[in-house]
């Protein structure tokens, strides 16, 4: 019955999303205040409807109801709690459902938040919203239904993926899904600005706390991805250039370029068309995400629905929303004029030196990802495109844009003399340099990865220090002032000292990783970078749906104990898939990481301990990045964007920095 | 009965495998440096996108058992390699060849930031030069206001 209620509820917010995507922009644009007034609650009712929706289809995870197919296949009654919740999307059908619910509710937020809008623009926004809103729904009713009942119930179902079952990737899908679709909504605000035919600063206002939150909740979710890929995996990689990974990667690395030149749109009203561009593209490549995921077009670790009716779908969804949205660019970009005026050594033109950075840099992710698939069409030529090439060719964008990085963030807007700036941040390049110089004379013999890495993350880190404090001002209380500063400010900072941070970790973990893999008898150790490693002990043990192999391994430093690791080879009996559970001690400087292996023939036990110095400055970067961009989120400056709309034709006077 | 189904169905599956196993690791380290670099840029052919370094396929491990042996039977790198994709295709290289319709691929990044700068310093320069004729003249009732308030 309540899978019933929740059918029902999303097939009636299909259709409020249909008069929600027609109504509104008649509405705007005949002027009718009635019709344009239909959005607002349209948008509430939507939300309501699929969020009801579901709500069923959680009920029926939670309570395993194995009348409904979905949950007989991805389900089980021995599963912990915990995970028949997030059960409900680590499938197909359930992930797509939880995508329209955050398309609905980042629209009921335009609804609910955007009371400053001007109606005409928020009739359309809303309206344009609706009709991503609209595709999806038809989506999932047409080829994805997650409510399809089973004629005859089994006793039992078949339990979820068990790499599924795991805190760390639990909560990677709704963090990404909220920056995926976070994203639409700066593409409905895009969308709408050419319509209206008016994009000014009040514009890169309202856009960028939308752009700023999807970017928050994709860096969360990629960080738990790659955190869980480290833990999880067995071996500690935490990025594979999977065309999964890059699926997520190319919207981040546009959101990033979005979010810088939406604050010249907003600071300065220039490269607007270009903004409007990027807010189009940042959302089609979301999409290329979903396609790539659930196609099955090119084969990747975790494709997890290979479905070429489903693919077709997506790609008509995917054309149709890119090239209207890219015709009617075509067509208006013209009116956006811009305005600002600024010299070649301006903060202006280090933003765009930045997003052509980025931008190139998602391109060749794209490139290389869609690679196989053009190669093998247009050439017959089946090839692989992997790690190495990316590494290689990627890369050096990140090692210039780490460079001119704390230069382009001290520029001031308009015109900058530059040697003021190169003498403000002499001294963090110099710690900078000696910092790579000191890694360079302690590492023997390899490769230049890590000095590099750690130089830049010490110059970005400085770097950011060097303009927080430069902010505020000469004389006394100083400290004081820090304290005061805007939070954008802060958020600014932070931000970019954890990019630093995250290029150090990587450096590091690439540059000096050691491994060990061989047979340790019961109760024998080893040495790994001058950390000693003993097996104490291996038994069986029984979880709540796995049974599994746990050793003690007791690990010491110069006679001194510092910790139990207790890696596990898991076998879920259910789903018939071995998992393994590496266990960590985690550190500042290191982790060491270990995973039991098989028993051997001879006695004993395969064991594999690595040594991983800097690891978690990977996500401890990502997790400052956050917080800066969660900083900035709450300026006040946001929040009071409702005196925008007055002021919006003169919003360009907003103190420049 | 439920446990005599549960441990009869441990028995039948197939432990995992460790992607490289310590019986595989040869005696001396130079080698076994170069095996793993190989490898690392070799691609498991029945998985999906993972070098057979990383893999627990038998297949990556055959491979693997096969890159050493090459490597013990005195082949440098590029002979090792060429010798797996004399067999299996270029599709093993995860690092594709710059060779033919490859160029574009490998070109695509340098020759998308040529344009890119291009652009973008056509864009500065025409922002840079616009500045004497992007003074707006105030219209009427503007200047009326600048009037009025430069009078108090």
């Amino acid at each position: 019955m309540i899978t019933e209620f929740g059918h029902f509820a999303l097939v009636l917010a299909f259709f409020v999303a249909c008069v929600q995507a027609v109504v509104p922009l008649v509405g705007a644009y005949k002027r009718w205040p009635g019709w344009m007034a239909v959005a607002e609650p349209a948008a509430n009712v939507q939300f309501l409807l699929t969020a009801a929706s579901f709500a069923a289809l959680t009920y029926a995870f939670v309570f395993s109801d194995f009348s409904v197919q979905l949950v007989t296949i991805n389900s089980h009654t021995d599963k912990p709690l915990l995970y028949k919740i997030t059960g409900v999307w680590g499938n197909h059908e359930g992930s797509m459902l939880l995508w329209v619910l955050i398309v609905t509710l980042f629209g009921a937020f335009a609804a609910w938040f955007g009371g400053n809008l001007p109606p005409t623009l928020k009739a359309r926004v809303l309206s344009v919203q609706a009709m991503i809103g609209v595709a999806f729904f038809a989506f999932i009713l047409f080829t994805s239904n997650p409510f399809l009942r089973m004629s005859v119930p089994p006793f039992d179902g078949q339990d979820l993926n068990p790499l599924l079952q795991d805190p760390g990737l639990a909560f990677h899908p709704p963090f990404l899904y909220l920056g995926y679709v976070g994203l639409s909504m700066t593409f409905s605000f895009a969308v709408a600005a050419l319509i209206e035919g008016r994009v000014d600063a009040a514009w890169g206002r309202w856009v960028r706390p939308y752009t700023l939150a999807a970017w928050i909740f994709l860096t969360v979710g990629i960080g738990l991805g790659s955190w869980w890929a480290y833990y999880e995996l067995g071996w500690g990689g935490f990025w594979f250039w999977d065309p999964v990974e890059n699926a997520s990667f190319m919207p981040w690395l546009i959101a990033v370029a979005l979010l810088h030149s939406a604050i010249v749109v907003e600071k300065r009203e220039s490269l607007k068309s270009w903004t409007v561009l990027l807010a189009i593209i940042a959302f089609g490549f979301s999409m290329v995400g979903a396609f790539i995921t659930r196609s099955g077009v090119i084969t990747s670790v975790h494709a997890f629905a290979t479905d070429p009716e489903r693919g077709v779908f997506l790609l008509l969804i995917l054309a149709v929303f890119m090239i209207g949205a890219l015709a009617l660019f075509a067509a208006r970009a013209n009116v956006l004029q811009a305005k600002g005026v600024f010299s070649l050594a301006s903060r202006e033109s280090m933003l765009v030196a930045n997003n052509v950075l980025l931008a190139v840099s998602a391109l060749v992710v794209f490139v290389g990802t869609m690679w196989p698939l053009v190669s093998e069409m247009a050439f017959d030529r089946k090839l692989s495109v992997g790690a190495p090439f990316f590494n290689m060719a990627f890369t050096p964008f990140m090692v210039v844009l780490g460079l001119i990085l704390p230069v382009g963030a001290m520029l001031p807007w308009k015109r900058a003399n530059i040697g003021r700036i190169i003498r403000q941040l002499r001294g963090a390049f110099a710690l900078a340099v000696a910092v790579g110089a000191l890694t360079f004379a302690m590492q023997t013999g390899r490769s230049a990865l890590g000095p590099v890495g750690l130089f830049l993350g010490a110059w970005l880190v400085s770097g950011a220090a060097v303009d927080l404090w430069g902010r505020t001002g000469r004389g006394k209380n100083r400290l004081g002032r820090l304290a005061r500063l805007p939070r954008a400010d802060w958020g600014k900072s932070i931000a970019h000292a954890g990019l630093g941070v995250t290029f150090a970790g990587v450096a590091g973990i690439l540059a000096w990783e050691t491994e060990d893999i061989r047979v340790l008898q019961m109760g024998e150790s080893l040495d790994l970078s001058g950390y000693t490693v003993k097996l104490d002990d291996v038994r069986r043990i029984q979880g709540p749906n796995y049974t599994a192999v746990q050793a003690d391994m007791v690990l010491s430093r110069d006679g001194r104990e510092i910790s139990t690791l207790q890696p596990e080879k898991r076998n879920y009996p259910v789903a018939r898939m071995p998992t393994t559970e590496a266990a960590l001690d985690i550190g500042f400087w290191r982790d060491i990481y270990v995973v039991i292996g098989d028993p051997q023939d001879n006695g004993g036990w395969a064991v594999r301990t690595y040594y991983k110095p800097l690891a978690n400055w990977i996500w401890g970067g990502s997790i400052l990045m956050a917080i800066g961009g969660a900083f900035s989120l709450s300026d006040r400056r946001y929040r009071v964007a409702a005196g925008a709309r007055k002021a919006a034709p003169r919003a360009s006077g907003v103190p420049a920095e | 009965m439920k446990h005599l189904a549960l441990s009869l169905a441990l028995c039948l599956m197939a432990s995992p495998l460790l992607a490289l196993e310590p019986d595989e690791v040869l005696d001396d380290p130079k080698l076994e440096e170069r095996a793993r670099d190989i490898s690392a840029g070799l691609r498991c052919l029945v998985c999906r996108n993972e070098s057979i370094d990383e893999s627990n396929a038998d297949l990556a491990r055959d491979l693997r058992l096969l890159v050493r042996e090459r490597l013990i039977a005195g082949d440098s790198n590029d002979e090792v390699v060429q010798f797996i994709v004399d067999r299996y295709g270029e599709y093993v290289l995860l690092n594709p060849r710059v060779t033919g319709s490859n160029l574009v691929l490998w070109l695509a990044g340098p020759g998308m930031l040529l344009i890119g700068a291009g652009i973008g310093w056509a864009y500065l320069r025409r922002r840079g030069r616009a500045e004497d004729d992007q003074i707006d003249p105030l219209d009427e009732d503007e200047a009326e206001r600048l009037r009025e308030i430069m009078k108090d």
